[in-house]
């Protein structure tokens, strides 16, 4: 292909705009000063759940004196692996990763763990390489706490709407088991469909508008996230809060909204600034030469109408 | 210009007969309304008033991009930045309210500015920087998503009243089938009814004759892109507005399904065939699979296989039909 000179620049200029795009999204605050760098590899910045984690992780990185690099995969492995990558060569001390992708995360640590870098998962796993610490929630206990504040909410019987997350991702995978294990306790509670909304509001919005067509009855609604919890409020209109009980789960800023309007049930909080905090307190331990667990969790905890003042401030 | 002719003028007698002639023109159309059958077989939910009204509403988001898309598809290009500047327009009309403290008509006038804005970025883009389509629209799809994100900080805005309205109820009426039926007439008529619209057909039948006949392909490609973004920034009011808020993440992948309801309404990806009829009915036929599958409560592992499977079997057999028609 043969491109004039003028053409050649405009290609240029727009693949220049490109990158640009791609990296001015990505570049975090500069940390403090401090003769320690460290790298947090971000699944994606486009969800304040990870906005929050990020300022907790900053907030601890400045404490402690480690210079902290922060870049946003925007949900993309293989941009993660290339993120990942960079890291390893540009010396950084250690590596706080939130993996796009926990299997496909593997590859991505393993130049990381090879140059003896400490790596520490938050927030999701990273399947079948050695990683010093996870992080992370307890998603399986949170999805038990949500059917019995759900089932507490209906008075212990009625019919109930799943909306899933992504198929496939462990969050889903684990609140949502977490959830069918809590409410099997519940003999009169059935729960008539599940469905996925894709953790998107709008797309909740439509499925359980969907949903509530062909189950007219129901009287509950766990969505696997608040971002669903509050499609299927918008969903319900008038009849969230009073005639439908509706639960989420993360606690996000929109979500405690919710319940403080009353529309909301209850929601699991996690407690993302407190995930950022921690891995970057682990990483500190292991730069220090200290041991650490190799699973840390960190507490979720159910927020309703009684304990969301505690969480809004 | 072959193809123009024939796309501009009802065909003449054809062999078989009046209705037979309908059916082979509207395939999309008789695939909606098999799949509407068969869906009112299955479950006694979906063929209810307000299932019906639902699926107006989720249609319009979608319909609205691909309107909008379709003036491109038809002369030719692709816009694969709908979904990331239907976001952007949403998240500047919500700032412009939120954080600049405007007044609310301000913020609905300002995110249609932003949306038409970005389409004529890209078509100038396409025009004058000799960028094929495909390129300077992925650029904008970047740009679009990564400005959202700078606006934001991440975080979702709330809208204003008058943006919220587009997604409530006119009395009985919901607004995003108003604005879905008002945004598709406009369309039209710019297709079928203006000089302009005429020219998007003879740019995407043959560029270089279209040029040789007097026609101002760069004007006409910057209007196709500029119309583009327009449609895509309502697009993302009407889908702010049903949240009350905008969403840093709102119509990620949503360009996919506005090429795909373009394209399973009948246009052709080569340019110079496509009606904004079919467009509409390329929308319902993806919104009415979501909410059928939904109603029938299937798994959504099997409901992206089915979806796609849709796609291909719609688009296939409206190939087929193609090539079995004389030009």
């Amino acid at each position: 292909m043969k491109f004039s000179a003028p053409r050649k620049a405009a290609v240029l200029t727009m693949s220049l705009a490109l990158a640009l795009s791609a990296t001015a999204c990505n570049r975090g605050e500069e940390g403090a000063e401090g003769s320690t760098s460290a790298t947090l590899a971000l699944s994606t910045l486009n969800n304040p759940f990870f906005v929050e984690l990020r300022d907790g992780a900053e907030a601890a990185a400045e404490e402690a004196g480690i210079e902290l690099e922060v870049v946003d995969a925007q949900n993309d492995s293989a941009t993660q692996t290339n993120q990942l990558a960079t890291a390893a060569t540009s010396g950084t001390d250690g590596v706080i990763i939130n993996p796009v992708d926990s299997d496909a995360a593997a590859a991505a640590v393993a130049p990381l763990i090879d140059a003896d870098v400490p790596v520490v998962a938050v927030d999701r796993a990273v399947n079948g390489a050695e990683v010093e610490s996870l992080v992370s929630s307890d998603n399986v206990a949170g999805g038990r706490q949500a059917a019995d504040a759900l089932a507490e909410a209906m008075g212990e019987e009625g019919k109930v709407i799943v909306l899933q997350g992504v198929a496939g991702t462990s969050a889903s995978r684990d609140r949502g088991a977490g959830f069918e294990e809590g409410i099997a306790a519940y003999p009169n509670i059935e729960v008539v469909a599940k469905q996925t909304a894709n953790f998107d509001r709008a797309e909740a919005l439509n499925v359980a508008t969907n949903l509530l067509q062909a189950n007219p009855d129901v009287t509950g609604i766990f969505a696997e996230n608040d971002e669903m919890a509050l499609g299927a409020i918008q969903a319900l209109g008038d009849r969230a809060g009073s005639e439908v009980k509706v639960v989420g789960f993360d606690g996000t800023e929109d979500g405690l909204a919710a319940i403080e309007a009353g529309t909301m049930t209850a929601t699991i909080a996690q407690q993302p600034a407190e995930l950022g905090k921690r891995s970057v307190e682990v990483l500190e331990q292991l730069l220090a030469g200290e041991t650490v667990e190799a699973t840390i969790p960190v507490p979720v905890t159910t927020v309703n109408s009684e304990n969301v003042g505690e969480f809004t401030e | 210009m072959n193809k123009v002719a024939t796309a501009a003028a009802p065909k003449k007698a054809r062999g078989g007969s009046r209705i037979g002639r309908f059916l082979a023109d509207n395939g999309a159309l008789v695939g909606l309304f098999v799949l509407g059958l068969a869906l009112f077989i299955a479950t006694p939910d979906f063929l209810t008033g307000p299932n019906l009204l639902n699926i107006g509403i989720q249609a319009s988001v979608i319909a609205v991009l691909a309107f909008g898309l379709t003036f491109v598809i038809v002369a030719a290009g692709i816009d694969l930045s709908v979904g990331s500047v239907a976001a952007l327009s949403a998240m500047g009309s919500a700032w412009i309210f939120s954080e600049g403290s405007m007044p609310g008509w301000i913020a609905l006038i300002g995110g249609l500015a932003i949306g038409a804005l970005s389409g004529a970025v890209s078509g100038f883009a396409v025009a004058y920087g000799r960028l094929p389509s495909f390129i300077a629209t992925l650029a904008m799809l970047s740009i679009a998503r990564g400005l959202t994100l700078v606006i934001s900080e991440g975080r979702p805005i709330g809208t204003a009243p008058e943006v919220s309205f587009l997604g409530g109820d006119l009395g009985v009426i919901p607004m995003p089938i108003i604005v879905l039926v008002v945004a598709g007439l406009v369309a039209a008529f710019i297709l079928n009814f203006t000089v302009m619209g005429r020219y998007m057909y003879a740019v995407g039948g043959n560029k270089e004759a279209a040029r040789l006949s007097g026609v101002p392909v760069r004007k006409v490609l910057v209007t196709v892109f500029t119309l583009s973004g327009l449609f895509a920034g309502l697009a993302g009011l009407l889908l702010s507005g049903r949240l009350d808020s905008a969403q840093p993440q709102a119509a990620v992948g949503y360009e996919l399904d506005a090429i795909a309801a373009v394209v399973i309404g009948g246009a052709s990806l080569a340019g110079g065939i496509g009606r904004i009829s079919g467009t509409l009915v390329g929308a319902l036929v993806l919104v009415v699979i979501r909410n059928g599958l939904n109603l029938l409560n299937v798994s959504s592992f099997w409901q992206q296989v089915v979806i796609g499977l849709v796609i291909a079997v719609a688009v296939g057999i409206d190939s087929l039909r193609r090539k079995n028609q004389p030009h």
